[in-house]
């Protein structure tokens, strides 16, 4: 191995001697586990259907249902493994919403109700709500002008 | 005492390290040094309600653990050195504050544990004090809460992520030996601040390692010693990454620690077994590894000689969101049976 002078050469090497994710494995992990998650919504969505329910009713349901099992796993301690395991799978649909809640309500509980779980609970879900919420409005806007 | 060389300090009368005490997590409870620890824990929060009280319970029960084993009253300890990795420190400062020790209040992030045994030594050597504590602690569950996400989050860590060790380390320095055999501290080498530009907190031992290998190498220097000298030169806590890059480093430094060299970070888990990725970090790796395990070898002679390296990530959540590089610590003393 060469002598190492500069930060850039340093930086470099430390890039070559890191191990990377196992991006693959990642990938298929999370594409079926996500792909499990939908069709459980979707199941659902359709059982409600069944029962007569309309379209905008059976999407609430689904929400419902899912925040509430995601939820439910997390305080259980569950979650965080199916998590570990299934990457953007489990994140990306509303369940990683739901968890990306739970987590820090359930982490800064020691802190109080007000300044604890109240103040931190939208640490980690935070930016998605306040980045989600801006672009559906400059949607909304350019939609109402120009559509 | 005297200064020798660019920043190495040779003790005239060098301190004895009276006794040790460890105590650590379930998690370092399964690992392969779990029979050196002096107590395991069952469950992380030791019975009581958060993380940080239960870090602070760690540090105080081990110090009282220490004082109790030396056979030493607490009275007669003229000083306390301790930190951890909580803000403002206060895991150490909560969990001594009934300990009735004056008290230094330390940080020097994971290589807090060598910090307090250096300056210890130097007030001993120097005749300010007969007998010093040092502590530290850390606990993977308050550590995850400040630096990184709640523990319920379902993310994933990077291969080159370090798992935070719970646990705590303590030692009691001492003037005299009280008819024991015991180690004693030849030299200390305190080290600079190093950054050499690593951003990723995922990646600490890479941001370490540089830290490490300038110590190391000023340590040969200064005390004119090369690394076969040492039955064991160990770092705490580069892990996995960190412990090849100073390998590789001080090869071209023209140091070969290849064969007598290890890392607490690499010791304390099974890497395959307990998924724990590049390998242990924070205060209280380095403080059970030497107060359990390295302790030990040295009172049965299987080792005479140490190195102990332990190197610190000096940043905060604060710097890292705000893109800043992560300087490194390391600071060096040398453990003989004299």
């Amino acid at each position: 191995m060469k002598k190492i002078e500069t930060k850039q050469e340093y930086l470099d090497y430390v890039d070559q001697k890191s191990p990377n994710s196992p991006i693959l494995k990642n990938c298929f992990n999370a594409f079926w586990v996500g792909g499990l998650i939908c069709s459980i919504g979707q199941i659902i969505f359709d059982f409600c259907k069944y029962k007569g329910f309309d379209d905008t009713s059976c999407s609430t349901i689904v929400s419902i249902i899912l925040i509430g099992l995601a939820a439910l796993l997390t305080a259980l301690n569950i979650f965080n493994k199916i998590g570990k395991f299934a990457g953007a799978g489990s994140l990306v649909p509303i369940t990683g919403f739901a968890n990306s809640i739970v987590s820090p309500a359930i982490e800064y509980k020691s802190e109080g109700y007000v300044m604890g779980v109240g103040g931190k609970m939208f640490t980690v879900a935070g930016p998605v709500l306040v980045y989600g919420i801006s672009t559906s409005i400059i949607v909304g806007i350019i939609a109402t002008f120009f559509v | 005492m005297n200064k020798i060389g660019n920043q190495t300090i040779m003790f005239s009368n060098p301190p004895y390290i009276l006794e040790t005490s460890s105590i650590v997590g379930p998690k370092e409870a399964e690992g392969p040094l779990a029979k050196y620890f002096d107590q395991c824990l069952e469950d992380e929060f030791w019975g009581e309600k958060t993380w940080e009280k239960a870090e602070s319970k760690i540090i105080k029960e081990n110090s009282n653990a220490v004082i109790s084993k030396s056979g030493i009253p607490a009275t007669d300890i003229d000083y306390c050195f301790a930190g951890d990795l909580l803000n403002q420190c206060i895991s150490s400062s909560f969990g001594l504050r009934e300990i009735n020790i004056p008290f230094f209040g330390i940080f020097g992030a994971c290589s807090t544990f060598v910090e307090g045994m250096s300056l210890g030594s130097v007030f001993i050597d120097s005749g300010a004090a007969k007998k010093v504590l040092c502590a530290t602690s850390s606990h993977f569950c308050s550590a995850e809460k400040q630096f990184r996400f709640p523990l319920e989050l379902g993310n994933q860590r990077p291969p080159s992520a370090q798992w935070t060790v719970t646990g705590s380390g303590a030692a009691i320095l001492s003037n005299d030996n009280i008819g024991k055999e015991c180690p004693r501290i030849t030299y200390i080498t305190p080290g600079k601040i190093i950054d050499m530009g690593v951003k990723d907190a995922n990646n600490m031992g890479a941001a370490m390692a540089p830290a490490a290998l300038d110590t190391l190498v000023t340590h040969f220097r200064d005390t004119g010693r090369k690394p076969s000298f040492y039955d064991a030169i160990i770092t705490g806590d580069l892990g996995y990454i960190g412990k090849e890059i100073l390998i590789e480093m001080a090869e071209t430094k023209g140091y070969n620690i290849k064969k007598n060299y290890n890392d607490c970070g690499v010791l304390i888990f099974d890497k395959e077994k307990q998924d724990t990725h590049a390998g242990g970090s924070g205060c209280g790796c380095v403080g059970s590894v030497f107060s359990g395990y390295l302790y030990k070898m040295l009172n049965e002679h299987k080792l005479n000689r140490i190195l102990l390296i332990a190197t610190g990530a000096l940043m905060n959540s604060t710097s890292s969101q705000q893109g800043e590089s992560i300087p490194g610590i390391a600071h060096a003393i040398a453990i003989e049976n004299l």
